[in-house]
């Protein structure tokens, strides 16, 4: 009898002090199962959630709680949700021939033919071209530099039927190597243009 | 000669202004949608569908059977759930830095995030909340449901 009615009272005493749960964040990995963080505050504390499928709660009446959920449990009670995110971004890098801005590398020209293909499946696509430099020379003669590239990208761009696309350029000059190097390095894995299709 | 100098300064500083203000309207792009949802914008209700712009302010509304896909300017993916709704209240994104201001509030039923660019470079300016929760984002997916009910 005891072995019931213990753990019933305790339940109940729980949820006359917590109140019913009002309010709910669940962290999930990303698809390559690396986990972020989420920092939860309420008006009476906060709380640290950095595992995956761990749930802050805040209850009626404003108490924090956390707990591991399943999984399963997780995807099926948001199915409706998780199914309605629209699809990642994917990204195509073209490269520039040594200290031009106008000419590309000959074996950049089938990721054009690639990005026509991926455009064809994407709802509303929109183009994000994103010029880049090495670090030779000065970070404002490399941002301008990099949008001359990233101006060169679009014309292309626009040049094989994609006018109907809405297309954004950026430069963001030498501030996101894909190679990193010390100041004043020439790298042409540097000198490109990531075309984002979103 | 002065006169023209700052004529042409003044007009410099309007455009400035003009198209800054033109791109922080927009915080995204509707790219999933399904069921009943709207968007109401200063008072008014409007339908939503696969390409619809999301403004700064918008609020997103879905009904039982709806569900809306946003991606965001800084490629920080949303999506709202049934019965749900979601106010933009702040977005700003420099696409040369990558820093911005991403202020959203869940005021009911369920909203996934995917975190994008602006979670990456300044975290410190990316806020989702909820009527009793403030979330701090740092770079990560998660989900969000407001609500009673929801246990």
């Amino acid at each position: 009898m005891d072995v019931i009615v213990v753990p019933l009272i305790a339940l109940l005493g729980y949820l006359v002090f917590q109140g019913p749960p009002q309010d709910r964040v669940t962290l999930l990995p990303d698809n390559t199962g690396t986990v972020g963080a989420v920092f939860v505050k309420t008006a009476k504390g906060e709380q640290l959630l950095n595992t995956a499928y761990a749930s802050a709660d805040v209850s009626t009446r404003g108490l924090l709680s956390t707990r591991l959920q399943e999984e399963t449990a997780v995807r099926d009670r948001y199915k409706a949700t998780l199914a309605a995110l629209p699809a990642k971004p994917t990204s195509f890098t073209v490269y520039f021939v040594s200290g031009s801005d106008t000419a590309l590398t000959p074996d950049s020209l089938p990721v054009l033919d690639q990005l026509t293909l991926a455009l064809a499946s994407r709802p509303a696509p929109e183009i994000m071209v994103i010029g880049h430099t090495d670090r030779v020379g000065k970070l404002e003669d490399n941002d301008a530099l990099s949008v001359r590239r990233a101006n060169t990208v679009r014309d292309i761009l626009a040049g094989v039927g994609m006018q109907g696309t809405t297309i954004e350029i950026a430069g963001r000059g030498e501030r996101e190597p894909l190679v990193p190097t010390a100041d004043e390095v020439a790298e042409e894995k540097n000198r490109r243009v990531e075309i984002n299709l979103r | 000669m002065k006169q023209h100098y700052l004529f042409t300064l003044c007009l410099g500083i309007a455009l400035a202004l003009g198209s800054g203000l033109a791109l922080a309207q927009e915080a995204g792009v509707v790219k999933t949608s399904k069921g009943n949802a709207t968007l109401e914008r200063a008072g008014e209700k409007l339908a939503v569908s696969v390409g619809s712009k999301v403004l700064v302010n918008d609020h997103v509304m879905t009904g039982p059977d709806g569900a809306v896909g946003i991606m965001l300017r800084d490629n920080t993916m949303l999506s709202a759930g049934p019965n749900s709704s979601l106010q933009m209240n702040k977005f700003a994104f420099d696409t040369t830095t990558n820093a911005g201001v991403i202020d959203a509030s869940v005021k009911r039923g369920t909203v996934a995030v995917i975190s994008g660019k602006i979670a990456k470079s300044t975290p410190e300016n990316v806020s989702f909340s909820t009527p009793t929760m403030t979330l701090g984002v740092r770079g990560t997916e998660f989900i969000i449901e407001a609500g009673p009910g929801s246990n």
